[in-house]
């Protein structure tokens, strides 16, 4: 093996510093064509039969993108229809360099078999590695390399030509790149000219991302934006602080408005309020941006207005600035002004694929269309297509490609169809994709990992267990549960004390460390829960049957059982994996019913109503340190079997078991969290809620105000206290509004390694130390949290992985990623579900409270239905209706009307399908009565097209 | 953006090399006339020299000396100009006697000392150029010095560094692999016997890859007393020859 050597000497700027690296130059990298026989390649991952049909080049032939042709064209180089690239180092560097999605997606292209993409490590070949030269600068030299590269490649080719000749073609978009090639004799093609050739598929041309040659045409001359500054400027101009870096959040309600956070050091984040189109500057949601702060005297105040953009399908520019004037009037007004800035440059694009509608042109002719994203926050798109006529009606995929500063909108192109709108099919896979929540199939490899059936308990795993099956356990669960991953039972022990388990579905024994089943849960996170669909973290075998704690079969469990006297203290505690066979799987209806009946005494309801009685005294203790209880609507649907459509809603009632079984549950928790702790002081993985910031409870202060009360929300044990003494007695919902105001007020409750944090305190709970432990079927903190317990208890080996406190928190902040996207989308899945509920029964009418008071309008409540609506006081179309808003209250005056929060109103509730994309629930005011402004009762026939319920 | 990648998916390292490769090797023995034994070594860009006296009479007390075999005396340091930021070194920092102490153990381990009973052995060992490793630079200078003196050994000592990055072990790690991130183990080794001389590892490392990574440092220690061996015979090949006239 032969090494050369030479060497590059790079300086890096702050301070002279010389670094000299090697670079060893090798002769023993392949050309990787089947075609070669001079390389000595086992593998090889060309093809020797390239053949993309073409009408440019007809030989067979390999591709060569340049860096610039894969950052922007990589929906095209996913196609099945492209095969046999070569992808050069140079490129796969600058790539990731410069995008991470791009880099992670085109490493998955390499890893596709099927796709014969192959990665040529030309830096550290010996013939065509180059050296920059003097004065070059490090894009040309890579622009070089690709060149000696690709020019290597057909020289090295030509040589083994059999039959017809095999070529390389280099695509790049770069003109002065392309001549320079050419000069080189190489043959060269700009992208959108060879995919143009392409014979087997012309819908790729859609896919064609538009480069910077083309959007010139696409747009008029006019400069609607201010141009972004380069990425040196921003980097000084942040340096010497005059401009702020921070992620914009654009506003869902209001398009004209956004705010971008600015993370200033740990704890402290700042925000900047963005006005106006031109001040938001082509910033997109989640875009990392630079902003310069206006003058304090220019600062405003965020309007509590909900704008949304639906002008016309077509360029109109002036309607804007008659939207951005309307802005500036209602601005003049507001008291408490805010930080006010504008978008000055970007630093980072967060671009993903959106899901979303085509809005057709005008013009039927017309191949550029308007995209409107299901995301509100995502500003329209312009594509180019010639599909409209199919793709109206669809629900499609689009990319953003670039948003030039003439253009009002950005430019992007098609992906894919997803299906016809309003299918439930098309928009639960729009909603997953939307949450990127991982729905695909469990792949051959992951199945693999899988027990073989017939699964028994073997002599084994009886030896290192404790046999449980004698014990008189049960599981107590929600109606048509399968997935039972908890197990509970209690009994009189001889000394007069109680014996309590709680049993745990022992998910770790099937799921080992670091195979693909195991990376696939990772991935997950958790199990999502949808309306009539659930897409399970782990794969049916297991969640559904070995795993869960059914009755009367033998399962393997994971066992923490406590010795308590009658007071619930516990005097002992142990943790065992163990063998159970439970005796009845109950819903909670049946255990309450079996608890309540004093005619039924059998082992069962004993063990019942004993945990029943302990946990109502833990629940006395939990609330007595301080524990929240605060209460969400939760809305269930009874679906149809056969048609699958939601035909009666219901919010969840809540029985004395569903909190007897929470109770153990968070004890069992707690416990866990205790010991892994004390074991694994570094790399545990626990979970805390932090304390909201006192500001975020303004709202609730103003609530209870209202109403002459007092909240106190000093620690925990006050904010519950208050709540609980916070009752009117004409007003019994009252107090369950103010509570889910106080829901809506709290952090979100997260994962954490123990050794990188060290506030563990979970406010909900008001316990010092947290984890989860119970539920391993359908969250995977659970599994990792098992196998530590299991290593704490020398009940199983442990791993690399599970010692590392870096890999814990990395993987920490996947999970809390996938439990916040699974939480959004099971209430996108229920907002969909209750918008096909209300599409089957017509016209509703219906009594709500008023949750939030808005500027022109007021957000409602219905407790029937757990459904929150919006009462708008401004329409386009008509003159809108004299109103004030006080801030203060906040109250919201209409035509003389005073709304209060919570006020009581009447309101009718429709399915308002107008907008086929963001069809919604439309509120309107029955009382009181507002002339002008409510409606009157009777305009509908509420029970008309109620489906049958009975047969 | 993200750190360096310093595996890739092809299985190249940053420089080039492949998990298992070692760096260019190259040295010269015999460096210095005045000494007893002297040597030159390139391991990659780290560049060390090293110079043997002795065995000679203990000096300074006579406390120190030991009645049954020789005292190894080792002295490490580093050129103000080795690194890419200038610094002035004063000797006996915490560091180079710590590095001192580990070459000393190392060569106690492999000179036949009891041949030498009351006397002394000194070492001296530079590093003109630091690219990681220099605790192995060190010890494969050292044993050619100390083959150039003549002083009878076991075997040679070989040593290297071996790292660990994405699940897999990489040999002889040059700066940019040290200090990104991730597990360094230095070993020394005899490669005849197998045994080894000195073994460290600073940072935390999962027991299971433990082996792996020890099976990889000793490979790589195999390979370097290849290398060793064969400048040893070119050296006296080329001795040889000029005694002969
Ligand atoms: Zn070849």
């Amino acid at each position: 093996m032969l090494k050369s050597k030479t060497f590059v000497k790079k300086t890096r700027s702050g301070g002279v510093l010389k670094i000299v690296r090697e670079h060893y130059l090798r002769d023993d990298i392949w050309c990787g064509s089947e075609v070669c026989k001079e390389c000595k390649d086992e593998a090889p991952v060309l093809q020797a039969d390239a053949c993309i049909e073409s009408t440019l080049c007809v030989s067979p032939h390999y591709l060569i993108p340049d860096t610039n042709v894969v950052l922007h064209q990589i929906d095209i180089l996913e196609d099945p229809l492209i095969k046999n690239v070569i992808i050069l180092q140079t490129v796969l560097q600058e790539v990731r360099h410069r995008s991470a999605t791009v880099y992670k997606r085109i490493k998955d292209v390499v890893h596709d078999k099927e796709k014969h993409f192959y990665t040529f490590t030309n830096e550290h070949h010996r013939y065509t590695f180059i050296e920059r030269e003097p004065g070059e600068s490090a894009n040309d030299r890579n622009d070089r390399a690709i060149r000696v590269a690709a020019k290597w490649y057909s020289d090295h080719l030509v040589k083994e030509t059999w039959g017809r000749p095999l070529k390389v073609v280099l695509l790049t978009n770069d003109r002065a790149n392309k001549e320079m090639a050419e000069e080189h004799g190489l043959l060269v093609y700009k992208c959108d000219e060879y995919i143009k050739s392409l014979i087997g598929n012309p819908e790729l041309v859609d896919r064609l991302a538009l480069t910077s040659d083309d959007q010139n045409d696409i747009t008029g001359s006019k400069l609607l934006f201010s141009e972004h500054l380069p990425l040196s400027r921003i980097q000084a101009g942040i340096k010497n602080g005059v401009l702020l870096q921070g992620t914009f959040h654009a506003n869902r309600d209001n398009y004209l408005e956004g705010t971008v956070l600015i993370q200033q050091d740990e704890k402290d984040v700042t925000e900047v309020l963005l006005q106006g189109l031109q001040n938001i500057n082509r910033a997109v949601n989640q875009d990392v941006v630079a902003v310069e702060l206006f003058p304090k005297e220019c600062w405003v105040a965020p309007l509590s207005v909900v704008l949304q953009d639906d002008g016309p399908n077509d360029e109109d520019a002036e309607e804007d600035e008659a939207q951005n004037k309307y802005l500036q009037i209602l601005t003049s007004k507001s008291i408490v002004r805010k930080p006010t800035g504008q978008v000055v440059g970007i630093i980072k694009r967060n671009w993903r694929p959106f899901c979303g509608m085509l809005s057709p042109s005008q013009i039927k002719e017309a191949t550029r269309h308007l995209f409107t994203p299901a995301d509100r926050r995502i500003p329209r798109i312009r594509i180019e297509t010639r599909q409209a006529a199919t793709l109206v009606g669809q629900k499609i995929m689009v990319a953003i490609d670039g948003w030039p500063k003439s253009s009002r909108y950005p430019n992007g192109h098609f992906v894919r169809s997803l299906g016809t709108a309003g299918d439930k099919e098309t928009e639960t896979e729009v909603l997953l994709l939307e949450h990127d929540v991982p729905h695909q199939p469990f792949s051959q490899a992951v199945l693999s990992f899988l027990p073989k059936m017939p699964w028994n308990i073997t002599e084994e795993d009886m030896k290192v267990r404790v046999d449980l099956r004698h014990l008189c356990v049960c599981s107590v669960d929600p109606p048509g549960c399968t997935d039972i991953d908890d197990a509970l039972h209690s009994r009189e022990l001889e000394n007069g004390n109680i014996e309590v388990g709680v049993h745990i579905a022992d998910v770790s024994h099937f799921i080992r460390p670091g195979n693909a089943l195991d990376e696939e849960a990772a991935k997950r996170g958790t199990t999502v829960y949808l309306c009539g669909k659930r897409i399970d973290m782990v794969p049916e075998l297991l969640s559904s049957n070995l795993c869960s704690l059914r009755s009367n079969v033998e399962r393997l469990a994971f066992s923490c059982i406590w010795e308590m006297n009658h007071n619930a203290e516990v005097l002992n505690i142990r943790f065992t994996k163990s063998v159970i066979n439970s005796k009845a799987s109950l819903t909670y209806a049946e255990a309450q019913m079996r608890i309540d009946d004093t005619n039924i005494n059998d082992d069962i309801t004993k063990s019942l109503r004993c945990l029943n009685k302990l946990a109502k005294i833990l629940k006395g203790q939990r609330t007595e340190k301080g524990a929240l209880t605060l209460s969400s609507p939760e809305v269930r649907f009874h679906i149809d079997s056969e048609t699958h459509d939601p035909i009666d809603l219901q919010t969840k009632e809540l029985m004395e078991t569903n909190s007897m079984v929470e109770e153990f549950m968070l004890l069992a928790n707690i416990s866990v969290a205790q010991k892994i702790y004390d074991e694994f002081s570094e790399c545990a993985v626990l979970r805390k809620h932090p304390s909201p910031p006192p500001s975020s409870y303004d709202i609730l202060f103003k609530a209870a105000k209202s109403r002459n009360l007092v909240i106190l929300t000093d620690s925990a044990k006050a904010l519950a206290d208050s709540l609980n003494n916070a009752t009117i007695e004409s007003f019994p919902y009252f107090n369950t509004l103010l509570r889910i105001l106080a829901t809506r007020c709290m952090m979100q409750a997260v994962y954490f390694c123990s050794g990188m944090d060290s506030d563990f305190h979970h406010y909900g709970l008001a316990s010092p130390i947290y984890t989860h432990f119970t539920s391993p079927i359908r969250r995977y903190a659970d599994i990792i949290v098992h196998r530590l317990l299991a290593v704490a208890i020398n009940a199983d080996t442990t791993y690399p992985d599970l010692m590392d406190k870096h890999k814990q928190a990395a993987l920490c902040n996947n999970l809390n990623y996938r439990h916040k996207m699974a939480q959004y989308a099971q209430r996108a899945s229920v907002a969909f579900h209750t918008q096909l509920f209300f599409r089957n029964k017509g016209i509703i009418n219906e009594e709500g409270f008023i949750l939030f008071v808005r500027k022109n309008a007021i957000i409602i409540l219905i407790p029937k239905f757990g459904l929150e609506g919006t009462v708008f006081f401004e329409n386009k179309d008509k003159p809108s209706p004299d109103h004030s808003f006080d801030s203060e209250g906040p109250t919201l005056t209409v035509e003389k009307h005073t709304f209060h929060m919570f006020d009581k109103v009447k309101v009718t509730i429709s399915l308002d399908a107008s907008n086929i994309q963001h069809q919604r629930i439309r509120m309107a005011l029955i009382e009181p009565v507002i002339p002008g402004v409510s409606v009157a009762v009777g305009e509908s026939e509420p029970e008309a097209k109620k489906p049958k319920l009975d047969r | 953006m993200a750190g360096l990648e310093l595996l890739s998916d092809q299985g190249y390292r940053l420089d080039g090399r492949k998990a298992p490769e070692l760096r260019k090797v190259q040295a010269r023995m015999s460096v210095f006339a005045q000494a007893d034994g002297s040597a030159y070594l390139e391991q990659g860009n780290t560049k060390a020299l090293a110079v043997v006296y002795g065995p000679h009479e203990t000096r300074g007390s006579r406390s120190k000396s030991l009645h049954d075999r020789a005292v190894i005396n080792c002295q490490y340091s580093m050129a103000t100009f080795s690194t890419a930021e200038r610094k002035r070194r004063p000797h006996g920092d915490r560091k180079s006697s710590e590095m001192s102490l580990h070459l000393k153990q190392t060569f106690e381990a492999a000179v036949l000392t009891q041949l030498y009973p009351r006397s002394q052995i000194d070492i001296y060992v530079k590093i003109l150029q630091a690219d990681g490793g220099n605790y192995s630079a060190c010890v494969n200078a050292a044993t050619l010095a100390l083959v150039d003196a003549g002083i009878p050994m076991r075997d040679y000592v070989c040593a290297c560094t071996a790292g660990f990055v994405e699940e897999t072990p990489l040999a002889d790690l040059c700066h940019v692999e040290e200090s990104g991130g991730g597990t360094s183990l230095s070993l020394a080794l005899l490669p005849r016997s197998g045994n080894i001389a000195l073994l460290q590892m600073d940072a935390r490392l999962h027991q299971d890859h433990l082996d792996t990574l020890i099976e990889a440092a000793m490979t790589a220690c195999k390979g370097l007393s290849k290398v060793l061996d064969s400048v040893v015979r070119q050296h006296l090949k080329e001795v040889s020859v000029l005694t002969r006239d």
